[in-house]
């Protein structure tokens, strides 16, 4: 993939560090989201693009960054009716006395460029109105077919700007989309962008595939497949197709998932009806067995530095969080609330554990990696199997409807107030949010 | 007149058997009635519908001299309990009269708890009663084991009847077998 992100030298200088004078609080849950101003891009330019023109380009950029400031819940943009029309010269001398009227206390402009190499140049600049200042601005550059690409780089622009957050919205989601009746679901593996767009299949739906996760590289994939009705795991390159078993013996090998450097995969394997948690070279070779205890430990995750892992054991009856070493070493134990605790998912900040709770029904909950602090943030039939966003901010997870077995995906804040479906062309379960593109 | 009657709701019976024993995962028949003889092939000469038959060796006979071919869990648990015992003892017996044949244990969880989690649930069960069916003298060689975790439920409500069904280990006889 030809991506190009920069400053924009020459034509944009970088914008002076401005003490913020707008600020939103991302795990606080209290304040009420900032409204902002998001109007249409203007084009320098009319020209034409294989993605269309790049009038009607600015349109749909302005489009996907209102989508994504939304759907954070940190902000409330203007509906498009309240917004003003944007000239070219405007983008960098905003009207501010205009934009003060409209009750918007941010304001993001931007204009799409056709450069004469086939790229797009998307300008992004955050404003704040009151202030009449300027906050930030970047450039991206993009191949036409990217663009909304560029769009969510300025969501991200915003976002990390007011939040003092990480970015999340240029990202993707791997997951598995369902369909079919209840006692036979079709099962295949989808690839999307973080929003829905850009939805793609992986599989074929001959075999039921479960659990799929991204390589930190995003070019390779491990998930479960009943393949020839052997379960087991398989490591697959994306770019290529091309997929191999993560161990080849007799036992059914499942819950994959990969260290934080890309270098090595643990999974479970259930043997004779034990289930320990092994480790191997995500390039192959031998398994390291982790864990020894006679019960089902399983859903290992390892800390964002590589030396921990979290999984969940039920050799005190139920299931219940476990935090080891990563060589295996030092296992204890962190749930001790009611009900058992399951599918653990060490955020990539560090900070948080997220976690399914099974206790009258199935909610998804966070908990400091000492146990600590335990929130619960859904409430809804059976929710499970959560996954963290790039910035440790946003979770999401399936949700099992009673009776008809359908399932879909969500997203929830770490204030479990901002819950929202995440659209899917048919069902979803077992979302697995893949890091920041690059 | 009496006899022909019950020759021709026995052959029902029979057919509704055959066409139950193609389904896969296999679904409780309707117990054969116990107290009549196997049927008598049909007279030589005779025109009209072919029938079909239990074959010895067959998933479908397997299923009706066993009883059943599924054995069912308690939420949770891989015990096998005294019903399961009862079948299981007599799935065995069957394997020893027929030797040759390979079996795979489908170990299945109900749909309250996690994905992961179920699976091992799943495999646990299907090892339980493959165990069983060794300690009674059949050849651990001769039984594969598959957990399917909640992937493939028989039952589709979302109830405490529904999931009793699911939480289950099936013995499955290759079609042909």
């Amino acid at each position: 993939m030809r991506w190009a992100a920069a400053f924009l030298g020459a034509v944009i200088a970088f914008a002076a560090p401005v003490h913020a004078q707008i600020e939103v609080d991302v795990v606080g849950g209290i304040s009420a989201p900032m409204p902002i101003a998001i109007p249409v891009m203007p084009t320098p330019a009319q020209a034409g693009t294989p993605a269309g023109d790049t009038g009607s380009l600015g349109a749909r950029v302005a489009e996907v960054i209102t989508n994504d400031l939304r759907n954070s819940g940190l902000f409330r943009p203007l509906a498009e009716s309240a917004l003003r029309p944007v000239t070219f010269p405007q983008v960098t001398a905003p009207d501010f006395a205009g934009w003060g009227t409209t009750g918007a206390q941010a304001l993001v402009q931007g204009f799409v460029q056709a450069n004469g190499d086939g790229t797009l140049t998307v300008g992004c600049y955050l404003y704040d109105v009151f202030a009449r200042s300027e906050l930030t601005r970047q450039g991206f550059v993009v191949r036409p077919a990217d663009w909304r690409r560029a769009a969510h780089k300025c969501s991200d622009t915003v976002y990390t700007r007011l939040s003092g957050e990480g970015p999340y919205f240029d990202s993707q989601i791997v997951y598995v989309s369902e369909t079919g009746p209840k006692q036979h679901r079709t099962k295949r593996l989808a690839i999307m962008d973080q929003d829905g767009a850009n939805h793609r299949f992986i599989t074929n739906g001959q075999s039921i595939v479960l659990t799929p996760r991204f390589a930190p590289n995003q070019q390779t994939l491990v998930f479960m497949s009943f393949e020839n009705d052997r379960p087991r795991v398989y490591v697959y390159d994306v770019g290529s197709g091309r997929k191999r078993l993560v161990v080849d013996q007799p036992n059914m090998t499942f819950a994959p998932r990969f260290s934080p450097d890309g270098r090595y995969i643990v999974f479970s394997m259930a043997v004779n009806g034990n289930t320990d948690i092994y480790r191997v070279p995500a390039s192959g070779g031998g398994a390291t067995r982790l864990t020894s205890s006679p019960g089902i430990d399983t859903a290992a995750s390892y800390s964002p530095d590589g030396s921990k892992i979290v999984f969940e054991s039920d050799r005190s009856g139920g299931q219940q969080l476990y935090v080891m070493n990563a060589d295996g070493s030092n296992q204890q134990r962190i749930s001790f609330g009611g009900g058992r605790y399951a599918t653990p998912v060490w955020s990539p900040r560090g900070d948080l554990i997220a976690f399914t709770r099974i206790g009258g029904g199935f909610a998804v909950g966070i908990m400091s990696p000492d146990g600590s602090g335990e929130k619960i943030l859904t409430n809804g039939w059976q929710d499970e199997g959560p996954s963290w966003s790039p910035n440790g901010r946003v979770i999401m997870f399936f949700r099992t409807a009673q009776g008809s077995g359908k399932a879909d995906l969500w997203s929830v804040d770490l204030t479990g107030v901002n819950e929202r479906r995440v659209p899917t062309p048919l069902d979803g379960s077992d979302p697995a949010w893949g890091p920041l593109r690059p | 007149m009496a006899n022909t009657t019950a020759k021709l709701l026995l052959t029902a019976a029979l057919i509704a058997t055959a066409a139950c024993s193609k389904k896969k995962p296999a679904e409780l028949p309707p117990p054969p009635p116990q107290e009549t003889t196997a049927p008598e092939p049909a007279p030589e000469g005779q025109t009209g519908e072919v029938g079909t038959t239990v074959l010895p060796g067959s998933r479908a006979d397997f299923v009706q001299q066993a009883g059943s071919d599924t054995v069912h869990f308690a939420t949770d648990s891989h015990d096998v309990d005294a019903e399961a015992q009862a079948i299981l003892a007599k799935q065995a017996e069957w394997l020893q009269r027929y030797p040759n044949v390979a079996v795979t244990v489908e170990g299945h969880a109900d749909e309250r708890g996690t994905r992961e989690y179920n699976l091992a649930l799943g495999e646990r069960r299907a090892n339980a009663a493959k165990d069983f069916l060794v300690n009674n003298g059949v050849a651990a060689s001769r039984i594969s084991v598959i957990s399917y975790g909640k992937e493939r439920p028989v039952a589709i409500g979302s109830d405490e009847a529904a999931w009793a069904q699911n939480r289950r280990a099936v013995t499955v006889v290759p079609i042909g077998g």
